[in-house]
């Protein structure tokens, strides 16, 4: 355990001293205040024109016209800024030359991976949680039903754990950050897209692919439900891509 | 006890070509080995090895009784590993850096803070502590990778070329602090600058395209290797007299003028021509005015050993 923290500690204090977490956290921000101004103030106007129209009335919940697609639009956005997250993690160890002795170090492989992991995760969980002054704004003004808002969030936070052990495989694939960036957001489009089969209804497969879809999973999250098999989607793909990168670390010990 | 190093026919390739092939040594506890060779010649790989980067490709290491791919994580324990290339993490500060390596290395968290002092006062880093190490001198980062593998005080150090690109004083600063470690830790150190290990170590094993080609101690490497001895004289006399004269002494190989009345006697192996020729010379009447066996430096054994390695192949 003192490894994991170790690594936590270390890794933190990079993310926190180069300019990279500052750049994709300001702008991940700014894109998020921009999403919820927007949909706010078009939340505003249809509740003034629901004064006039009754039928209209009832259909007016934030949850369902604020943070619901508040919340899908960050989640793109967090698909965009994961590689850049994760790039570094395990690709510039091994560029620079630090993997030698981090792996002469002992520590177990699943020590250095899950030190990654958690460090990331934590950062990602801050700018997460720097989003929540919305909703503590938009509830200051008006009633909003907490609930929903949380369930939102435990699928952001879930969907981000996915994208950053994938982010992390990606990473230790290549020693070019850049590289693993591009592989990465690659992945992860096409993990959020390949659902979209299953509405063109194209074959047999369809199925199959929306089961793999983040989409599909994320969707119940934002709209206030927490399912088992969402729950354990989220788990098992990040078990499973965590478990690849320990693969791909070993594959140094047998590999020429 | 066993000893801290034990190596039995370790081998490694990478693709179809062995960087070494079927290396045995052993490191007795205590001591500091020199590991000599060329460019090349598998000196990086078998530390690589042995500090549990990768695995062999056959055979086996054991560090402190532990095999090196087995039982990694005890092997590893027991190593303080300084790479060639000394890389660093440049967004972190000396003491950052340390703190980790601390952490990583299992250093007790209420030992930590002082253990931190102790290598930054032994390597001389109080200066630089709260420097990012990306802007490091080169000598200061050699300090700092020097300093990391000091944490935890392993029993064991592996030194991959501590003093490749350091310039003339800094070395001798290194080369004095790695003296000062010796006492507490076994210390093997790979080099390719002979008079740097002839100075440092007790026992030297030379290597040459993967294979050792000689070990033991600089005197005794100097002395046996050097393929018989070599006598200088200087001698009064007609030099076409005294050559024919020399020459015809059982044992001697070849003899050459080297001077106005100085000469060089080469002999066959581990003979002592001196009484002999002494004898010789004031026997014909000539003046004998020094003679002095001259040693070969372990610069010339080593030569020697690695162009004769060479041979066969041209």
């Amino acid at each position: 355990m003192t490894g994991v923290w170790a690594l936590i500690r270390k890794e933190l204090t990079v993310y926190f001293s180069t300019p990279i977490f500052y750049i994709t956290g300001f702008f991940f921000l700014l894109l998020g205040g921009y999403f919820f101004y927007s949909n706010t103030v078009y939340y505003s106007l249809l509740s003034f024109q629901g004064g006039q129209n009754p039928q209209l009335a009832p259909m007016l919940n934030p949850h369902q016209m604020v943070f619901r697609p508040l919340f899908g639009t960050l989640s793109i956005v967090f698909i965009m800024m994961v590689p850049l997250l994760t790039m570094r993690l395990l690709a510039e160890e091994k560029r620079s030359g630090t993997a030698e002795l981090l792996f002469t170090y002992p520590l177990k492989d699943w020590t250095v991976i899950m030190g990654k992991f958690l460090a990331a995760l934590l950062v990602y969980a801050f700018l997460l949680l720097l989003t929540i002054v919305y909703a503590a704004l938009f509830a200051s003004q008006a009633t909003l039903d907490w609930g929903p808002i949380l369930t939102g969030y435990l699928g952001l936070l879930l969907l981000g754990g996915a994208c950053l052990s994938l982010g992390l495989f990606a990473s230790s694939l290549t020693e070019n950050q850049i590289i693993a960036a591009v592989v990465a957001f690659a992945l992860l489009l096409l993990f959020w897209l390949i659902g979209w089969q299953s509405e063109l209804g194209a074959s047999g497969m369809a199925g199959l692919f929306a089961a793999l879809s983040m989409l599909e999973h994320f969707e119940n999250f934002i709209r206030g439900v927490i399912d088992t098999k969402d729950l354990v989607y989220f788990l098992s793909f990040i078990f499973f891509f965590l478990f690849l990168t320990k693969r791909q670390l070993e594959s140094r010990r047998w590999r020429g | 006890m066993s000893p801290m190093i034990e190596v039995q026919d370790l081998t490694k390739f990478y693709g179809p070509t062995p960087a070494i092939s079927r290396l045995n040594f052993e490191v007795g506890r205590g001591e500091i080995v020199g590991f000599l060779g060329p460019n090349g010649a598998g000196k990086t790989t078998t530390l690589k090895i042995l500090a549990g980067y990768f695995p062999p490709t056959s055979g086996t290491a054991r560090i402190n009784g532990f095999d090196c791919f087995l039982e990694s994580i005890q092997a590893r324990r027991s190593l303080g590993y300084l790479p060639e290339t000394v890389p660093l993490y440049p967004d972190l500060t000396v003491t950052q850096f340390l703190q980790f390596a601390a952490r990583a290395k299992g250093v007790e968290s209420r030992q930590e803070k002082r253990e931190i002092e102790r290598v930054i006062d032994e390597c001389g880093l109080r200066e630089v502590r709260h420097t990012l190490n990306g802007s490091l001198s080169k000598g200061f980062r050699q300090r700092v990778g020097l300093a990391q593998a000091l944490l935890n005080r392993p029993p064991l150090l592996i030194l991959d070329e501590p003093t490749i690109g350091l310039d003339p004083s800094q070395i001798v600063e290194i080369r004095q602090l790695i003296k000062e470690l010796a006492g507490d830790h076994t210390v093997i150190l790979s080099s390719h600058i002979l008079p740097e290990v002839s100075q440092l170590c007790q026992r030297v094993i030379i290597i040459n395209r993967g294979q050792i080609v000689a070990s033991d101690s600089p005197e005794n490497l100097s002395r046996q290797l050097g393929h018989g001895s070599r006598i200088s004289l200087v001698i009064k006399g007609p030099p076409q007299e005294i050559v024919p004269v020399l020459k015809a002494l059982a044992g001697v190989r070849d003899v050459s003028v080297t001077g106005e009345d100085r000469y060089l006697v080469q002999g066959q192996n581990g003979q002592d021509l001196r009484p002999e020729l002494a004898r010789l010379v004031v026997a014909h009447g000539w003046q004998l005015l020094e003679l002095k066996a001259q040693e070969f430096t372990l610069e010339e054994v080593f030569l020697n050993l690695v162009t004769d390695e060479e041979a066969p192949e041209s």
